[in-house]
């Protein structure tokens, strides 16, 4: 464990940023603190009742000015930390555009899945190389959760029913606690596991690990197994639109408005199509699959209408509602 | 203070104690100092049993492969939260000290409707013994905060009568704010304007807005759990079409109102206490009075602060943010105020003042660090981790429970007519504070770490911090026990109370005997003065609206 410190292994740039914010507030508190504690300290032994028979000292009512000095300096200084925490907070929650390597992740009580676009899949282990922007989908199965990897200073619930995202960049190889760190039900506590930071080579080494095919493969199989492929690729009759460069791109609906064709979007299309219909195309067409796909399916099929796509677009990564 | 009563400090006047007696004096009582009592008992009880469960939880945590079952575990912070929340914290000082103390502060015989009074009692004893049975029969396992599809789906604990428990008694807390507020506007004696309340009512009146516009909204969130639960309804479940984090607006809309509704008696109290033990008037009177009303009124603007990583907007994650700042400042105010308070007084060291002291620390370490929770990119990290943990109860026992112990203390003589033993007082308080900073200091290191909160088990790293936080929890279990000893000694034998022991200004203690006859007040009381005139100044105004 080494020499004790108040802040948990920096393995993010996240995390350095973080620490300094927090050292800030912590220099602020404490000097606030200390001058609150002086001041009762200071006040109560000054003007400590020396015998009973003291005189009642003369009121004080108040002063204005002091009443607008330490509601307004302590305000402003809080707007330093609300400025600092929200600008932190937006970069944090907003993944870069492009290079991201994207990496599935889903919940379910009480273990976390986690998926690579090639195909690899481990259970309560993420495997990250440093120096490269990591983008996190998430998604679960059941309850809430919350992955959490405190040696980066994030964390962000995985929620059913929607695809959350954060994103990092690890600088510092080693083995880091992965902690659930929402409430969710027996196993809660035991609902953790271990990121591994490794150099950029080893990482390309361990990918090569060999797998069962790319999970854009795995989605093609459920593409055809759940007999998508009959209208959405090869349709001669209009009924449903193609897949082809769809993915990233925006989507002009059939109430006029435009969405981008994100993760999110892929997955509400898939398990409620009546949701966002496509312009010029009609409802009710497309079986709802709303129970019938699990999530590891899911993140299956996104990744391969993902490889339908273009490989230079942007991968679209807004999924907050 | 001039009066002489004729029956001052003699056993033989009647009071409100000794009017009559036998079980039926009580249980159908209106007299709002006798519902204080039964109040006082009841919670007093619910207090032990939620502190039994925290024993089992700092046991539990002594080790990082724990003493219990993870199930067992789950369900002994759950029922913590569900005692200490709903059934403690909310009615504590509001439902005991309120009770007992807002008609004889402003001058009246009793609160504006006694029956109804009578009634959030037996509500309140009713929610509890639901939620008891709900104990009593294997117990729940949700968390307090009963975040679905956990608690609607998953769970297969006693979700139901835990949530009916929290529903039924909810209605208590509406009965009490709304005769709080009926009261204070119409029942006020000749003389005692707006102006010239105690801080002690301005507080209560603020705790009161929040219970009666807050409480419905949880009533109607449980409601929706239970058709969630029951009927399958969808409204939170995603597999059928729900919304988990709609659960999440609901609960906190009323559940972050509802730590103001803890912690703004609490404040109440402490402005009694300062004044008091310093023989002067409150600093800034208005400032202290109005940002109580400010702090009700934001309070209910902040609730999404506790959504910062469940995945709502970010723009409403930056609102929410924001405006939890803005909610710091009218605290700040209170306790730049209490410390300017003790300006050029005469300032004196007896148990209520140590607890006020005690008070004033701890809120402030539990307010700042809610600055750290209020910052969303420090949230993000600390958010259900035992920061969270540690924020809270800096504010709900170090601030809410010492302000409560302070009260009690300070009121003992009123309710009881007699004196507890200050030197064992002292002694309690001071073993309470270290006791308390022992258990929750480390739990803001653990927090950073990274220890998250509801973890049965942990890694062997947290477990140093761990053993002190269960060592302190020990002490503080301790500093609570011995109160109960003494206190319950000095009702039975301790020495006989005058009037007004620590010569404090108040109608409680300038109008009415120790303890009070049955309404109250011999004459009806007529004010001509402001709240806190230990200086004997003589008013302007004579006479006011």
């Amino acid at each position: 464990m080494g020499v004790f410190s108040i802040f948990p292994e920096r393995a993010s740039t996240s995390a350095g940023e973080v620490d300094a914010l927090y050292t800030f507030l912590l220099v602020v508190g404490i000097g606030m603190t200390a001058l609150i504690f002086f001041f009762v300290f200071f006040f109560a032994l000054k003007y400590r009742r020396k015998s009973p028979s003291d005189p009642m000292p003369k009121a004080i009512h108040g002063s204005i000015p002091l009443e607008i000095a330490w509601s307004t300096i302590p305000f402003l200084v809080m707007l330093v930390m609300f400025a600092w925490g929200t600008k932190l907070y937006f970069q944090n929650y907003t993944p870069p555009l492009g290079d991201t390597l994207d990496i599935y992740v889903t919940g379910k009580q009480w273990m976390w899945k986690v998926q690579y676009p090639t195909g690899q899949r481990e259970i309560n282990e993420l495997h990250v190389p440093t120096g490269q922007p990591i983008k996190l989908i998430l998604a679960s199965e059941d309850v809430i959760h919350s992955f959490y990897i405190p040696a980066f200073r994030l964390k962000h619930d995985v929620v059913p029913g929607s695809y959350q995202t954060y994103w990092f960049e690890a600088t510092k190889p080693g083995r880091y606690h992965i902690f659930c760190a929402e409430y969710c039900g027996t196993n809660h506590s035991d609902m953790g596991g271990w990121v591994t930071v490794m150099q950029p080579s080893e990482f390309a080494n361990w990918l090569n690990g060999g797998t069962g095919g790319s999970m854009a493969e795995q989605g093609q199989k459920l593409f055809q197994q759940y007999g998508c492929v009959t209208c959405h690729v090869t349709d001669r009759q209009g009924r449903c639109p193609s897949l082809l460069n769809v993915f990233g791109k925006p989507v002009v609906l059939d109430d006029g408005r435009t969405v981008v064709a994100d993760e999110a979007y892929v997955r509400e299309s898939i398990l409620n199509p009546n949701a966002k219909i496509v312009k010029g195309y009609n409802r009710d067409i497309m079986p709802v699959f709303e129970g019938q796909i699990g999530e590891d399916g899911l993140l299956q099929l996104i990744a391969y209408v993902k490889s339908l796509s273009t490989p230079s677009s942007p991968s679209a990564t807004r999924s907050k509602k | 203070m001039s009066a002489i009563l004729p029956f001052a400090s003699t056993e033989a006047r009647t009071n409100y104690l000794n009017v009559d007696y036998g079980w039926k004096s009580w249980l159908f009582t209106t007299d709002h100092k006798r519902i204080a009592l039964l109040y006082l008992f009841s919670i007093t009880a619910f207090f032990f049993v939620g502190g039994a469960f925290a024993v089992g939880m700092r046991l539990n945590l002594l080790t990082p492969e724990g003493l219990f079952s993870h199930d067992t575990y789950n369900k002994l912070f759950t029922m913590h939260g569900i005692i200490m929340v709903f059934f403690f914290l909310v009615p504590s000082i509001p439902a005991t000290l309120g009770n007992f103390l807002v008609p004889l502060m402003i001058g009246a015989r009793d609160l504006a409707f006694p029956r109804i009074n009578l009634l959030s009692w037996y509500i309140y004893i009713a929610g509890g013994i639901i939620a008891l049975t709900a104990i009593v029969r294997g117990g729940v396992d949700t968390g307090w905060t009963f975040y679905a599809p956990f608690s609607a789906t998953y769970s297969n604990t006693h979700v139901i009568l835990a949530a009916l428990g929290i529903f039924v008694g909810g209605f208590s807390s509406i009965l009490t704010g709304l005769n709080f507020i009926v009261t204070i506007h119409k029942m006020r004696a000749p003389g005692m304007t707006w102006g010239r309340l105690p801080l002690f009512i301005w507080g209560h009146y603020a705790t009161s807005l929040i219970q009666v516009l807050g409480t419905p909204v949880i009533a109607i969130t449980m409601v929706l759990l239970l058709l969630e639960r029951v009927l399958h309804a969808g409204l939170f479940d995603p597999s059928v079409g729900g919304d988990p984090v709609l659960f999440q607006h609901l609960f906190w809309f009323y559940s972050h109102p509802a730590v103001y509704i803890m912690i703004l008696p609490g404040m109440a109290v402490i402005s009694e206490l300062v004044t008091c033990f310093s023989r002067k008037a409150i600093f800034g009177y208005n400032f202290v009075a109005i940002s109580s009303i400010a702090i009700a009124v934001l309070g209910f603007l902040v609730w999404g602060h506790h959504l910062f990583v469940a995945g709502q907007s970010m723009y409403a994650s930056m609102a929410f943010s924001f405006l939890s700042f803005l909610v710091a400042v009218p605290s700040a105010i209170k306790v730049f105020n209490w410390t300017a308070t003790m300006y050029k007084g005469s300032v004196s060291f007896e148990t209520p003042m140590l607890y006020a002291f005690g008070f004033i620390g701890l809120f402030t370490i539990g307010g700042l660090t809610g600055l750290f929770l209020a910052t969303m990119a420090i949230d993000v990290h600390v958010t259900d981790t035992y920061f969270v943990i540690a924020h809270f109860h800096y504010v709900m026992v170090g601030g809410m429970v010492m302000a409560y112990l302070g009260g009690i203390h300070f009121w003992f003589p009123k309710i009881t007519g007699r004196m507890y033993p200050e030197g064992w007082a002292k002694f309690a308080a001071l073993v309470v504070f270290a006791g308390f900073n022992l258990t929750f200091f480390p739990q803001f290191i653990l927090g950073y770490q990274g220890m998250p909160r509801r973890y049965a088990h942990y890694p062997p790293e947290f477990q140093v911090l761990n053993v002190m936080s269960t060592a302190g929890a020990s002490i503080l279990a301790i500093g609570y026990l011995i109160p109960m000893i003494y206190l319950t000694w000095a009702w039975r034998k301790g020495p006989v109370a005058p009037q007004n022991p620590w010569n404090a200004k108040g109608l409680e203690w300038e109008q009415a005997p120790s303890p009070p006859p049955k309404y109250n007040f011999e004459h009806p009381p007529v004010v001509t003065e402001p709240a806190y005139n230990y200086s004997g100044e003589e008013q302007e105004v004579k006479s006011g609206g």
